[in-house]
């Protein structure tokens, strides 16, 4: 199938000025010079992504435009959690509507539950426990952008991912409404958003049934005491800590619990990692094959928000070297500082602890001598899981945690 | 008439940012061709952003992707000359 591009440009701003469409809306409020993101990230990236605006959102780094894949700038992460309109936007098809919250519904069966049940978004508000808990939310191909070779997909730099509390029901409260049969094996998530061809596979995924019955594993319909934003999946997503964001349904309208493994796409060969190569606790056995295993749990990782690669700092005064660090809902035990490029290390002062499942800022003081100084920050969970210093290679590019270097001068 | 009724698809469904309008693709032979087959479902964007890291084989299994795996309606002959164009000026 092929068409006019000037046609299509002429079409779609005319029934934009007629409709006033959200997508309309969209605006270049600010457009950085070319040059967005780290160091070490492909040059037509770099080149190609621009600070830009979707509605209702900040400028965020924009990767691509449609699918709308935006990452949040790493200067948000300074706050213990994201502002909503600054939260990352990771979408894998364009067909996104807007949903209106009080014609939504979510069907929740499946051949392994015991009957169907369709609930309003006030139902669920209504007839069950509401729970609250802080966890990351986290891109599997977060620092895709990082691999080394280059691997193709979004090329995301540091900022797909953030925290938020997160507010709605436990996800086996509702699936307790239906009845989860003994041969229960797998919970399916379906979204309102969808592909623009309609023979493209839509966006579905699948979590073991353990999984979801975690006590932690919600639906939720409000971040950071607020709506979910459109862009995060508004009005009700699927959250599910302590694992990449790929299971956290955005939209949700549908959820099936399977006697069987389920099959899309999505699940494979799409989003797996190289079986053994990752210190992952937690498998997903039904979806394993020989060789891989879909994505699970977020590995140990940190990030130093607060200094900027090649910038001048004051010497012999202090610095405070300030970060975040995170994992897959154990708990961070400790963060290890170097600022001479990995030969003495010291502990960093961990803030508070906002759940195990959400970052743990840290900060660590320092009075740096004239010099350049490299800087970097290793985290390690309460089960002795650590960062890597080299790249454990994968063709999608996940699970890169590896211990950063920024470079700072100081006079 | 075909690219009309496509074209009415994506507005009318909201799909389009105004935003990529800014998106140039490098101006060689075979970019029409790209432009024409890969904007109904993507902007383009997602071409320059992964560059320059695929070469011709990288570029030959992303588009065969596009094709047999999200059902992109493109003939074998413009998905060579596809190809042919990215490998060209997108290519490693």
């Amino acid at each position: 199938m092929t068409f006019d591009r000037k046609a299509f440009d002429r079409r779609r701003f005319l029934w934009s000025a007629a409709a006033g469409s959200g997508a309309a809306l969209a605006s270049r409020i600010v457009t950085a010079a070319a040059g967005v993101g780290p160091a070490g990230m492909p040059a037509g990236t770099l080149e190609s992504s621009t600070y830009d605006t979707l509605p209702g959102k900040l400028p965020l780094i924009k990767r691509a435009w449609r699918p709308p894949n935006f990452e949040t700038p790493t200067r948000y992460f300074s706050e213990a959690f994201t502002p909503n309109d600054a939260f990352f936007v990771r979408y894998h098809l364009a067909n996104i509507p807007e949903v209106d919250a009080t014609t939504w519904r979510l069907a929740v069966g499946g051949d392994a539950a015991g009957k169907s049940v369709e609930f309003t978004l006030e139902q669920l508000q209504r007839e069950f426990d509401v729970v609250e808990l802080a966890a990351v939310c986290m891109c599997s191909g977060n620092r895709r952008g990082l691999s080394d070779p280059h691997v193709p997909g979004v090329e995301w730099g540091n900022g797909a991912m953030g925290n938020a509390k997160w507010k709605g029901v436990r996800l086996k409260d509702v699936l307790a409404r239906v009845g989860v049969a003994a041969g229960a094996l797998e919970v399916v998530f379906e979204g309102a958003d969808g592909p623009v061809m309609p023979q493209t596979p839509d966006f579905a995924k699948s979590i073991p049934v353990w999984k979801a019955l975690d006590e932690n594993t919600l639906i939720a319909w409000e971040m950071n005491d607020e709506p979910l934003p459109h862009w995060n999946g508004f009005p009700a997503r699927v959250v599910v800590p302590g694992w990449t964001a790929t299971y956290w349904m955005k939209h949700v309208t549908s959820i099936r619990v399977l006697g069987q493994p389920f099959q899309s796409f999505w699940m494979n060969p799409a989003y797996r990692i190289p079986k053994g190569r990752f210190p992952v606790v937690d498998r997903f056995l039904s979806q394993e094959s020989e060789t891989s295993t879909p994505i699970t749990e977020i590995v140990a990782n940190s990030l130093i928000t607060n200094l900027r690669e090649g910038m001048l700092y004051k010497a012999d005064s202090p610095l405070f070297v300030r970060g975040i660090a995170w994992d897959g809902g154990y708990g961070i035990a400790r963060v290890e500082v170097s600022h001479d490029g990995g030969k003495l290390w010291a502990l960093a002062e961990l803030g508070p602890d906002l759940g195990r499942y959400s970052w743990r800022q840290w900060t660590f003081p320092l009075i740096p001598t004239a010099g350049e100084h490299v800087v970097m920050a290793k985290a390690t969970n309460r089960i002795g899981a650590t960062q890597t210093f080299d790249l454990v290679f994968n063709p999608a590019g996940y699970h890169n945690n590896v211990v950063q270097r920024t470079s700072i001068v100081c006079r | 008439m075909r690219s009309i009724t496509l074209a009415m698809l994506l507005a009318a469904a909201g799909l389009a940012h105004a935003g990529e309008d800014a998106i140039e693709l490098k101006d060689a032979p075979g970019r029409k061709l790209v432009e024409a087959n890969c904007v109904a479902c993507h902007s383009l964007d997602y071409i320059p952003m992964n560059s320059p890291i695929l070469d011709r084989k990288g570029w030959e299994r992303t588009v065969a992707k596009m094709v047999k795996v999200m059902g992109a309606p493109v003939s074998e002959d413009d998905a060579r000359a596809i190809v042919e164009y990215l490998q060209a000026n997108y290519g490693k």
